[in-house]
């Protein structure tokens, strides 16, 4: 295994508290109806998010689902345009039209959130496709969750990646969760890498709570995705500490499922870590205090941002107004 | 030197691989497409330009549709062959949920420069798995081009412009224009997507149709003619947008309007072609606007149950003789 240096713990760290505070605040505000839709937070699977992207170059692509607020973060998403795009302002990465479910950065290789689970993991292969025709090296990763392996185009999307030797990288966050129904009860199969196998994919399982074994399996697969070896799928074993969308009360999941939540806690397990190896206690306090300001800062500007202009509602449905049906 | 007449399939074939040869970004992705597609527009294409652009794929409509989205935003320009429109019901996540609203969504930060060429239509007992006319669905999704030609050499043009477009195309081909042959035009070149054509010209009733719908609609016509009805027959070529602008001028000229499509014919294109012009034109009209479309049923295998609920030229005739009073 790689040892990384300690700033760059430090970094993770920091950044894993981002992704944390940032979907507190996505929480409250949701609370307050101050956030139109269907919030989805990644609260307690940040590690995911920060261990892949570390891997990723700015250039390349990447694409998540409905849980995707960590993943932009991750990928170095300017922190301001993401929450005003949550919060549905002009400054937000789509200009208000996409939101939490749809958010996209393309300067930054962010290529898309959507909302349609599955959806989006052909989407990765012909971004990935793409890259192999220009042979440009970039490559292309994909978040998804455990709840899209029962959906018939993650096997087709699979099969064609595998047949074509496509540069992407497959990223499960096994959260335990497919929406309310936990995966027991909706698949026999209890491992997703296992899928990966008759496709003909390297796959593996980690544990997908510590930052540095996410960081260091996805180094080892992002290296030989990009090197031509095909694709690769990593099935991260984690734990969604919120439930499926703002509000759910979580009927499904027992006091002590709760309970135990906290030893999972990837902020917990990364600080430990530190601790180790001598960071100081008041140290990882201020960098925590530092994101926490850093987001207060954010979100009230994101808050007092201006709203989108609805004279603009029409703009972008097709790049030229001559076949927009209600403006040719 | 005489010219060469080409039937559907190959003007297709043709467009294909001039845009092909034009654009280093254009890939066609399809089941089949490198062994020359199931109706052979595509063969001898994989010679021409390569494996690695002209590629099969498995049985995967929904991945393969997904797959040329991601690549289109990527700065590919793919054309995806879905072999019947008919199976476009297993890509519609892709198509609507992603493809369609991508532009949107992202605040136009990416767009989807794809063209889906499909196969729409009734003929020969496909049977009602392998003859609908489905592209009302997708002429009701926003951010989404829907084209449907007439004829061969509509096809080169509107092909090659809606490659060139950078928007998504559904380019739906009916099966019965496949063996239609025609010349090719010297200097025939792109057509303008969203303008209508007039196929022919005419004083007492407009005649409003697409795709193979056009030619029954100029047999109607000519029948017509005989008994001294002058039918101005007009080619939609795009579904959407619509030219609404042709059509008022038409119907401003013959004050009586029948719409004709294979299509059923509730909820159809020809329902909201007399929606625009019963708002658009109604001072002009003298009698209500006729709609002439297949009976609600899906399509029988039979060859007699297949004549019997197919509009053709004789439903047409009526109907103008209907608004003629």
């Amino acid at each position: 295994m790689a040892t990384l240096t300690l700033e760059t713990l430090k970094r993770f760290y920091e950044q894993l508290w981002r992704i944390r505070l940032f979907e507190g605040y996505v929480q409250r505000l949701t609370g307050q109806g101050e956030i139109p839709g269907f919030p989805h937070l990644s609260t307690g699977q940040e590690a995911v998010a920060v261990g892949v992207c570390a891997n990723l170059s700015r250039s390349d692509y990447l694409f998540s689902g409905h849980r995707a607020h960590g993943h932009v973060l991750a990928k170095g998403s300017d922190l301001y345009a993401t929450f005003a795009e949550v919060i549905g302002r002009q400054d937000g990465l789509c200009r208000g039209r996409g939101g939490s479910m749809h958010l996209v950065d393309a300067a930054n290789g962010f290529l898309g959130a959507t909302g349609v689970v599955a959806g989006n993991l052909p989407l990765a292969a012909g971004a990935a496709f793409a890259a192999m025709e220009r042979g440009d090296g970039r490559i292309a990763a994909v978040f998804f969750g455990d709840g899209a392996t029962g959906a018939g185009v993650f096997h087709e999307t699979l099969n064609l990646a595998s047949l074509w030797q496509l540069p992407v990288l497959f990223v499960c966050e096994n959260n335990g969760y497919a929406e309310f129904t936990s995966r027991e009860e909706h698949s026999k199969v209890a491992r997703v890498s296992a899928f990966a196998s008759p496709y003909g994919i390297p796959a593996r399982t980690i544990d997908g709570n510590d930052v540095l074994i996410v960081h260091e399996a996805a180094r080892e697969a992002v290296e030989r995705v990009r090197a031509g070896g095909g694709p690769r799928l990593l099935e991260c074993m984690t734990y969604r500490m919120a439930g499926h969308f703002v509000g759910d009360a979580q009927r499904y999941r027992s006091k002590e499922e709760m309970a135990a939540m906290k030893e999972k806690d990837p902020i917990e397990r990364l600080r430990r870590h530190l601790v180790d190896r001598g960071a100081a206690g008041s140290e990882l306090e201020e960098i925590a205090a530092r994101v926490k300001a850093e987001l207060d800062a954010t979100v009230e500007r994101a808050r007092r941002a201006p709203r989108p202009d609805p004279a603009g509602v029409l703009d972008w449905v097709y790049s030229a107004d001559s076949v927009h049906p209600g403006r040719g | 030197m005489s010219a060469v007449e080409l039937n559907f399939i190959e003007i297709i074939r043709r467009a294909l691989d001039e845009e092909m040869s034009r654009d280093a970004a254009v890939y066609l992705i399809g089941e089949d497409v490198a062994a020359g597609g199931a109706f052979g527009a595509t063969r001898g294409l994989v010679d021409r330009h390569g494996p690695r652009r002209v590629r099969n794929t498995p049985i995967s409509e929904a991945a393969i549709t997904g797959l040329a989205t991601g690549a289109a935003i990527c700065g590919l320009h793919p054309v995806l062959e879905i072999m019947f429109i008919d199976f476009a019901t297993l890509a519609m996540d892709c198509l609507v949920n992603q493809t369609a609203k991508y532009r949107y969504m992202s605040g136009g930060q990416l767009s989807v420069p794809m063209v889906v060429r499909t196969q729409a239509g009734a003929a020969g007992g496909a049977a009602a798995q392998h003859s609908q006319s489905l592209e009302s669905w997708f002429v009701h999704v926003p951010g989404l081009v829907v084209v449907a030609p007439s004829s061969p050499v509509e096809a080169y043009g509107l092909l090659k412009s809606s490659i060139r477009l950078g928007d998504p195309v559904l380019f739906v081909e009916h099966k019965r224009l496949y063996g239609m042959k025609e010349e090719l035009p010297e200097g025939a070149g792109p057509l303008p997507i969203g303008k209508a054509r007039v196929a022919r010209s005419g004083t007492d009733v407009t005649l409003i149709a697409y795709s193979a719908m056009v030619r029954t609609a100029l047999e109607a016509a000519e029948n017509l003619a005989r008994s001294g009805i002058s039918v101005e027959v007009i080619d939609l070529r795009t579904l959407s947008p619509l030219d609404t602008e042709t059509l008022v001028q038409s119907v401003s000229r013959t004050h009586r309007a029948v719409i004709a499509q294979e299509a059923v014919e509730i909820g159809g294109v020809g329902a909201e072609v007399a929606a625009r012009l019963g708002s658009l034109a109604f001072g002009e009209l003298k009698a209500p606007i006729a709609r002439v479309g297949c009976p609600f049923a899906p399509i029988p295998f039979a060859p007699e149950l297949e004549a019997a609920l197919l509009p053709g030229a004789k439903q047409i005739e009526q109907a103008v003789r209907e608004v003629m009073g």
